[in-house]
């Protein structure tokens, strides 16, 4: 166990600009723990280690220079979701139709990292096109959750999560169209935030649900995270659903929220979030959850947001039906595989048969759902119905935020489930969205931050705080708040309780 | 409400343009059939008066100036091309034999 790669990127940042350690040691450290544990882990599809440690040297030589640093986070080492375009690295969404694709650009996300110092060590796995919610949709392996190697780390964003929680690196960028972020952050103990639709740049982002994407911060503290927003975060001319507003003072709030006093902070607990789907000791550890903000001096209030039943069902129409038209563009003509290139084949032939070699069975389940939805006939029953859906909750959220200032749910209905459980079964997989959903459906904040361990099996539950748009300090408070008071509690920091990993040789 | 039998599922796949193979279709097709049959529960909802969401952020059109700056060279471009002949894109034939 190595102090450089449990630490916090706060902390990592600091030694950093005062010279106490290089960037290069603490990239190298990473580089390390991943070769040691990675074939174990599998969280990275694929390792940058000459990128990482010659951005490293830059940050290095300007601390040594005595220049200013690119931003609070330079020189500390980052894990990348493998659905951001990296200019001359590898990009494949988890894809075997984008196997072995090298981006020409580099996504805004990716460019403003590169800006700011932060080391992207490389990329990491993900469900195919980012569906799924175990990253078993993975052409290329399955990602095993460090709290237990038997079961996953969430998804899509599996490999991110998965990466934090087995100290290979302190922060992680994701995606959230569904819960993406927040739910593999709930399984595996740390934290995810899904920021503001438009919050965050969505250019050289592969699009899966162009309404519902958001990328956004992934770590193991609430500071560590709210310093990665604001590195991410802010307008795009390049994205047309960016929002042209100043990035919420996040990191302020979390600082804020770290002295441990919420009174004042209206907490609402969403009453339809409970039910059969509902592990027994993930709802204990809410409970919990929303005593200690009690303490903290939060008034806590039960507020109804009666259609967030309807976000699933909504969610799983929509979602697909972008999908089928944004995957469209796999069309095997100017990027990626092509297949049945031969024998006179015609471009359409060619066409459905690179798609079905490239796409696995999920990614053509959602394609053809999306097609059956979008179809004349069904239009209004179905997509037309569920975009009316949508407004009723985003109208549940305005009511609700009406009446408080944040809402709080378990981030997942359970525990991280075994590997393999839930691959034969789509609408079980899908039930692990439950209470992510509703947030994307409206394009309000959301995050994930960890609420102890279930009592029944000893693994990671999510807390999920929600708030209004553009109110992401709201949230980042009492997300600060909250982590204090645990692990004061639990006498010491929770993500240290996940198991030692046995080191390859 | 729905009931996907494996020849719709056939039609949707032709639509999608995918060439899945016999054991798919025997298996899509009651996935996609309990698939559909859990989101048909959005028509429970009494909507009639709703107006529809498409964007959760209010969309509006953006102009900005039409000034020429750099983008990728024909080489970046072609550089992930499945098939590239004289510094073009190849793509297999897009009319039919008898065309």
């Amino acid at each position: 166990m190595s102090n450089l790669t449990h630490s916090t990127a706060a902390d990592l940042a600091a030694k950093i600009h005062a010279g106490e350690v290089s960037s290069v040691e603490v990239t190298q450290a990473h580089l390390d723990r991943i070769a040691a544990i990675d074939s174990t882990v599998h969280a990275f599809l694929h390792v940058d280690t000459e990128g990482a440690l010659a951005a490293a040297r830059a940050v290095d030589e300007d601390v040594a220079a005595g220049r200013p640093v690119a931003s609070p986070l330079a020189g500390v080492p980052l894990a990348l979701k493998d659905v951001f375009a990296t200019k001359d690295i590898p990009t494949t969404c988890g894809s075997r139709i984008l196997e072995n694709w090298v981006p020409p650009y580099d996504a805004t996300v990716t460019r403003r990292l590169r800006e700011a110092g932060v080391v992207v060590l490389g990329k990491t796995n993900m469900d195919e096109f980012a569906m799924g919610s175990s990253t078993e949709n993975s052409a290329f392996g399955v990602t095993r959750n460090p709290w237990d190697l038997d079961r996953v780390p969430g998804g899509s964003g599996g490999g991110s999560s998965a990466s934090l929680a087995a100290f290979e690196a302190p922060l992680a960028i994701g995606t959230d169209t569904g819960g993406s972020i927040r739910q593999p952050a709930s399984v595996t103990g740390t934290v995810g935030v899904k920021p503001t639709y438009g919050g965050v740049s969505r250019y050289g982002l592969v699009a899966f649900s162009s309404s519902l994407d958001q990328g956004g911060p992934c770590a193991r503290t609430v500071l560590d995270a709210a310093l990665l927003h604001e590195v991410i975060a802010g307008h795009d001319p390049f994205d047309s659903t960016s929002i042209d507003a100043p990035v919420p003072p996040v990191v302020a709030a979390a600082r804020e929220g770290a002295a441990g006093d919420l009174r004042g902070v209206r907490v609402g607990v969403v009453r339809e979030f409970t039910g059969e789907w509902y592990q027994s000791g993930v709802l204990g550890a809410f409970e919990r959850s929303v005593e200690v903000l009690r303490e903290l001096g939060a008034e806590v209030v039960e507020v109804s947001c009666p259609n967030f039943d309807y976000a699933l069902p909504a969610y799983y129409l929509i979602a697909p039906s972008e999908a089928s038209s944004n995957l469209a563009r796999f069309d095997a003509m100017r990027y990626g595989l092509r297949v049945g290139d031969e024998r006179g084949n015609s471009a359409e032939q060619v066409m459905a048969l690179t798609r079905e070699a490239g796409f696995g069975e999920e990614v053509k389940r959602r394609i053809m759902v999306g097609t059956y939805a979008l179809s004349s006939g069904y239009y209004d029953a179905y997509y037309g119905q569920a975009q009316k859906v949508r407004t009723l909750i985003s109208r549940d959220f305005e009511r609700a935020f009406g009446e408080v200032d944040v809402l709080v749910s378990p981030t997942t209905p359970t525990t991280a489930f075994r590997i393999g459980e839930r691959v034969d079964d789509p609408v079980a997989m899908y039930r692990a969205d439950l209470c992510t959903i509703p947030a994307n459906m409206s394009g309000t904040p959301a995050m994930s931050v960890p609420a102890g361990l279930s009592e029944e099996d000893g693994l990671p539950v999510g807390l999920q705080i929600m708030a209004p748009a553009l109110q992401e300090q709201r949230m980042y408070k009492v997300a600060a708040a909250y982590e204090v008071a645990r692990d004061k509690a639990a006498g010491g920091a929770l993500i240290n309780r996940v198991p030692e990993l046995e080191v390859a040789r | 409400m729905p009931n996907i039998s494996r020849e719709e599922v056939a039609h949707l796949a032709r639509l999608a343009r995918l060439a899945v193979t016999e054991a798919e279709l025997d298996k899509f097709a009651g996935q996609l059939d309990v698939i559909l049959q859990s989101v048909a529960r959005v028509g429970e909802v009494a909507a009639d008066d709703i107006p529809p969401t498409s964007h959760a952020v209010p969309l509006r059109n953006v102009f900005r100036a039409d000034e020429i700056r750099p983008g990728l060279t024909q080489e970046q471009v072609l550089a992930g091309a499945p098939s590239v002949e004289d510094g073009r894109f190849r793509v297999p034939r897009i009319l039919g034999e008898q065309a």
